[in-house]
């Protein structure tokens, strides 16, 4: 289903939990809506499913304005936190629920409910209840449940908080695998951005109930269109006074401009070891710390603390060594402005064409 | 040591409150043997009494539980009720538990009395309230109203909307709702808070004899008959109509504790 939002607003009495957001959404796309708790996605969620109704704004399916419609009349399937499975019927009645109250016949009920059992893997559990099942078993029961009427969109607000870290990876890929298989348009929200990467054909970034940028997670990274999003995508640090580094000085050239640096984004040697000697930095290194694949480093630049990553398999260092750092590039933000500039220094001074 | 003693002296606070005087209405309506028992409960006005009581509780306990139930919806799940009006209500239906019976049953022949406005409205209109069966049906239901409120709005406030509310994104309307997926829920604390209207409302005295009049074969319940004969001095009969309703009390007591094992498994 295609889907529009134009200047959606919901206020809760004085908190205004989502302003004047507004996107398009293709038909089969899976859109990550991620951004810190409390931010306004699943009041944003809600609103599409009709459980909440919108301030002000207009909410458009297929065309046609769905605001005054009923979640019931919606087409759509919701997956809720907690699942919210009834508890006191079986997998079979769960899922079978949104099949009798569109009053279908028992044999074309029994036809799907045995359909989206295997399809999600819970064959054998039919005669189960809620409780009877983990926490993967109940998020498979609530998405078979919010698909077998057949919905043309699919919401789902948070659909792995509830599940141990160890088998949500797993679900993941299996959600993702699933809703390509089906080929339903579907939204989720989340407020872990390994998972919007992960699982999403496009994110959505909301803060504070804005939508700060919508893109494949790819753009996202790489081209972020606000300080928020760039330092709430990927690991960073920021430089408050860039004129510590070498290569900006462009950016520092213009007032209360900072930079935002990434641990990819910087290179570190041992003297001598970076060829591009006069775009690096002096550094200290300040702490080490063994991450499993490789070391992250703690380093000191004047007095400018940034953070990197060095292969295991490059030469060990230690807390005192000296070291001289190379920034690719930075982020740069100020009040008015924000952009990606690279080390003007990479270019060779002394280019020799062969 | 001292431990003992308190567990002995809670046994007999125990049993001087509650054993003796079961003992005492058993042995009492037994005093002039089988046959004083019979003819004390099978008297025209113990049988009206027993019958009156018995409409009361039937009418009541039927009004309590859908009105309760609606207002316990209301109160929890009600989006269109502003929250201050919500807690006014909350506390409003405490006010039975606060007010004495009697004043509540004075309340509503301040209002809808023979001397009133609306009661002489409604008396030309053939249709008599108070010192009549209607009275006694309103004062009965003011004092056991926050029964079956106050055992619902919990367990909805326990299980939460979600379940509603996948219901609705499922197509499923209010009453199929309702019916499919709140009351499975609440059904065990609807069955409770029944037992405790059954048993308020089989015991209410103070309100309805303010109420009724108390005319024998008019508006006597079986707890104004039993006040009655006990002003008479005709102990017996008093004792048998009291043995009856405690009876059942003990009956309903039997039935709660069911009810409540069953609660907490679902």
């Amino acid at each position: 289903m295609h889907i529009e939002v134009r200047n959606l607003n919901k206020n809760f009495g004085d908190f205004h939990a989502v302003k004047d957001v507004s996107f398009e959404i293709e038909k089969g796309h899976l859109i990550g809506l991620l951004g810190p708790s409390g931010g306004g996605k699943t009041s944003i969620l809600r609103m599409l499913a009709g459980l909440e109704s919108p301030s002000s704004g207009d909410i458009i399916f297929h065309g046609k304005r769905v605001n005054d419609l009923p979640p019931q009349e919606r087409g759509i399937g919701f997956v809720f936190q907690n699942y919210a499975l009834f508890k006191h019927m079986t997998v079979y009645d769960n899922i079978a629920f949104g099949l009798k109250v569109k009053k279908q016949s028992k044999e074309q009920i029994r036809e799907r409910v045995m359909y989206l059992v295997e399809l999600t893997g819970l064959k054998g559990f039919e005669h189960r209840y809620a409780h009877q099942l983990s926490g993967g078993q109940r998020q498979r029961v609530a998405f078979a449940r919010a698909l077998a009427p057949e919905p043309q969109l699919l919401l789902l607000d948070e659909p792995f908080a509830a599940i141990d870290a160890k088998i949500r990876t797993e679900l993941r890929t299996w959600l993702k695998e699933m809703i390509e298989r089906v080929g339903i348009t579907s939204i989720f929200v989340t407020h872990d951005q390994e998972e919007a990467i992960e699982v999403a054909d496009e994110i959505m970034i909301i803060s504070k109930g804005k939508l700060e940028q919508k893109g494949s997670p790819w753009d996202i990274y790489k081209n972020p269109e606000t300080p928020f999003v760039a330092s709430f995508i990927g690991e960073s640090t920021i430089v408050d006074d860039i004129s510590q580094l070498i290569g900006f000085e462009d950016g520092a050239s213009r007032p209360g401009t900072k930079a935002l640096i990434r641990p990819e984004y910087i290179e570190i040697g041992k003297p001598g070891e970076i060829k591009l000697a006069s775009a690096t930095l002096p550094g200290k290194v300040k702490h080490l710390h063994f991450r499993g694949s490789e070391w992250m480093v703690e380093l000191l630049v004047g007095d400018t603390k940034l953070i990197t990553y060095r292969s295991l398999e490059k030469d060990v260092l230690h807390p005192g060594d000296e070291v001289s750092v190379l920034v690719h590039r930075a982020y740069l933000f100020n009040d008015n402005d924000s952009w990606i500039a690279e080390n003007t220094l990479k270019v060779d001074p002394m280019p020799i064409h062969i | 040591m001292m431990r003992r003693l308190w567990i002995t002296l809670t046994y007999i606070v125990f049993g001087l409150l509650l054993i003796v005087p079961l003992i005492k209405i058993f042995t009492g309506s037994w005093a002039d043997g089988w046959s004083g028992f019979i003819e004390g409960i099978t008297r025209p006005q113990s049988l009206h009494a027993l019958m009156m009581t018995g409409i009361i509780v039937v009418v009541v306990t039927a009004l309590n539980t859908i009105f309760g139930i609606m207002l316990a919806m209301y109160l929890v799940r009600a989006e269109w009720i502003g929250k201050r009006i919500k807690r006014l209500l909350n506390s409003l239906v405490d006010l039975p538990f606060a007010v004495s019976p009697v004043i509540g049953g004075l309340m509503i022949v301040l209002i809808l009395g023979p001397n009133t406005i609306i009661g002489t409205m409604f008396e030309d209109a053939g249709f008599k309230i108070v010192y009549a069966l209607p009275g006694m049906i309103l004062a009965t239901l003011f004092v056991t109203f926050p029964l079956m409120v106050r055992e619902v709005m919990p367990v909805l406030q326990e299980i939460g909307a979600q379940q509603e509310e996948a219901a609705s994104t499922l197509g499923a309307y209010s009453w199929y709702t309702f019916w499919k997926v709140t009351w499975p829920s609440i059904r065990w604390g609807v069955i409770y808070g029944v037992v405790l209207t059954v048993a308020r409302s089989l015991g209410e005295f103070g309100a309805v004899l303010v109420v009724s009049g108390n005319i024998m074969n008019k508006t006597q319940t079986a707890t104004t008959l039993v006040y009655q004969d006990v002003e008479n001095f005709n102990v017996v009969a008093a004792n048998g109509v009291a043995l009856v309703l405690a009876a059942f009390s003990v009956g309903l007591l039997l039935l709660m504790e069911w009810a409540k094992k069953r609660k907490e498994v679902h």
